[in-house]
């Protein structure tokens, strides 16, 4: 019983520790916080709203990190 | 029309944001829609104890500058689909959290959520009184321990003179919500007994929340107790308190911890 709890206990401590390797890998580093994102998202919407009307509730912005890869998908309703 | 809850104590460390997220995830498995919004600007962890750190995109803040619509920022949980949770930003400027941009999210929010929950950040200052602004019950979030009971005192009364309720001559409906009650020192006597803690401040009692390792389990993996683990004594106490935020009548008991084993043979006792 007690050796089970151990190891079960050891379990989430390593996903917390995963978890935060994750997220303060982004948060201490400046290029990678969401102050990026924060850019990009601006900047990514401003180029095409040169060219195309867009409302910014016609965006749709998602992101997911990982301890490797970052993904930030924008996808904007283009009006027909 | 939803109705706001804060969740609250004055006092930090003492289980508003777990119990912030543990009732909001039980009242979403009672088929409710709630929304959890993170108030602590600066030194968001609502994120965190939800798991969704790596999804946050848009934040409370940016809604109330217009730089995102309220959709765009909501976060719905991956494992209760009836689970939002709108997150607190990271920046340091807390000023950028206006009296009436706080008053159009809660209200947008309240249109379509049937419960809206304040996590409020610790202190009586002005994130306190955001948090706490338009809401229609409070959980008050205090453990069994004499600075903590203080300072429940103190954000007694700022509900009863600072919310938006108060300025109408009306009363935020306020709940007692005792966490971290560890039952081993409450025999020993070195701890408030619950009776006392009630008296002293004289509302009524919402739930008792057992101190358990439990918690820090769900935490280190981003749930909810209540979705993590229901049957805990920690989760059983979340949703019976859950039940009487309903409105249900039903005696508050300290859930324990079930013996796998001796627990069922002996008819393990239900919260
Ligand atoms: N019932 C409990 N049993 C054990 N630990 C708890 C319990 N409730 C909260 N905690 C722990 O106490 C700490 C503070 O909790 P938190 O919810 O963040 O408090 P607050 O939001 O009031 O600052 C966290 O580490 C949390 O895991
Ligand atoms: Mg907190």
């Amino acid at each position: 019983m007690n050796i089970f709890r151990l190891l079960r206990r050891r379990h989430t401590a390593q996903v917390a520790h995963d978890r935060l390797r994750i997220l303060l890998a982004h948060e201490r580093s400046r290029t990678a916080n969401t102050d990026l994102v924060a850019i990009l998202r601006s900047e990514v919407l401003a180029a095409v709203a040169k060219y195309i009307p867009v409302a910014i509730d016609q965006v749709d912005v998602n992101m997911d990190r990982s301890e490797t890869l970052s993904t930030l998908q924008i996808d904007i309703h283009i009006p027909v | 029309m939803g109705q706001v809850l804060v969740v609250t104590s004055g006092k930090g460390g003492v289980g508003k944001t777990t119990s912030a997220a543990a009732l909001g995830a039980a009242l979403a498995e009672s088929g409710q829609n709630v929304v959890i919004i993170d108030f602590d600007v600066g030194l968001r962890n609502l994120d965190l104890v939800m798991g969704a750190e790596r999804r946050v995109v848009f934040d409370l803040i940016n809604v109330i500058q217009g730089q995102a619509k309220l959709p765009q920022a909501l976060i719905r949980d991956k494992r209760q689909e009836r689970l939002y949770l709108l997150p607190a930003s990271q920046t340091r400027d807390k000023d950028a959290l206006t009296e009436r941009g706080v008053a159009r999210v809660i209200d947008d929010l309240r249109a379509t959520f049937d419960w809206v929950i304040c996590d409020s950040p610790a202190g009586i200052e002005r994130g306190a009184i955001l948090a706490m602004q338009h809401a229609d019950i409070a959980a008050i979030v205090t453990n069994p321990e004499i600075s903590s009971v203080r300072d429940s005192d103190r954000i007694i009364g700022l509900l009863d003179a600072k919310t938006e309720k108060a300025k109408k001559g009306q009363q935020v409906v306020k709940h007692l919500l005792v966490a971290r009650y560890d039952e081993s020192r409450a025999s020993s006597g070195d701890m408030l007994q619950i009776e006392d803690i009630v008296e002293i401040l004289s509302i009524p009692l919402l739930g008792i929340i057992p101190e358990s390792e439990q918690v820090l389990r769900a935490s280190n993996l981003g749930s909810p107790i209540t979705i993590c683990n229901p049957e805990s004594a920690p989760g059983r106490a979340y949703f019976s308190a859950a039940k009487r935020l309903n409105g249900e009548v039903i005696p508050i008991t300290i859930p324990r911890e079930r013996n796998r084993l001796f627990g069922r043979l002996l008819g393990g006792r239900a919260a």
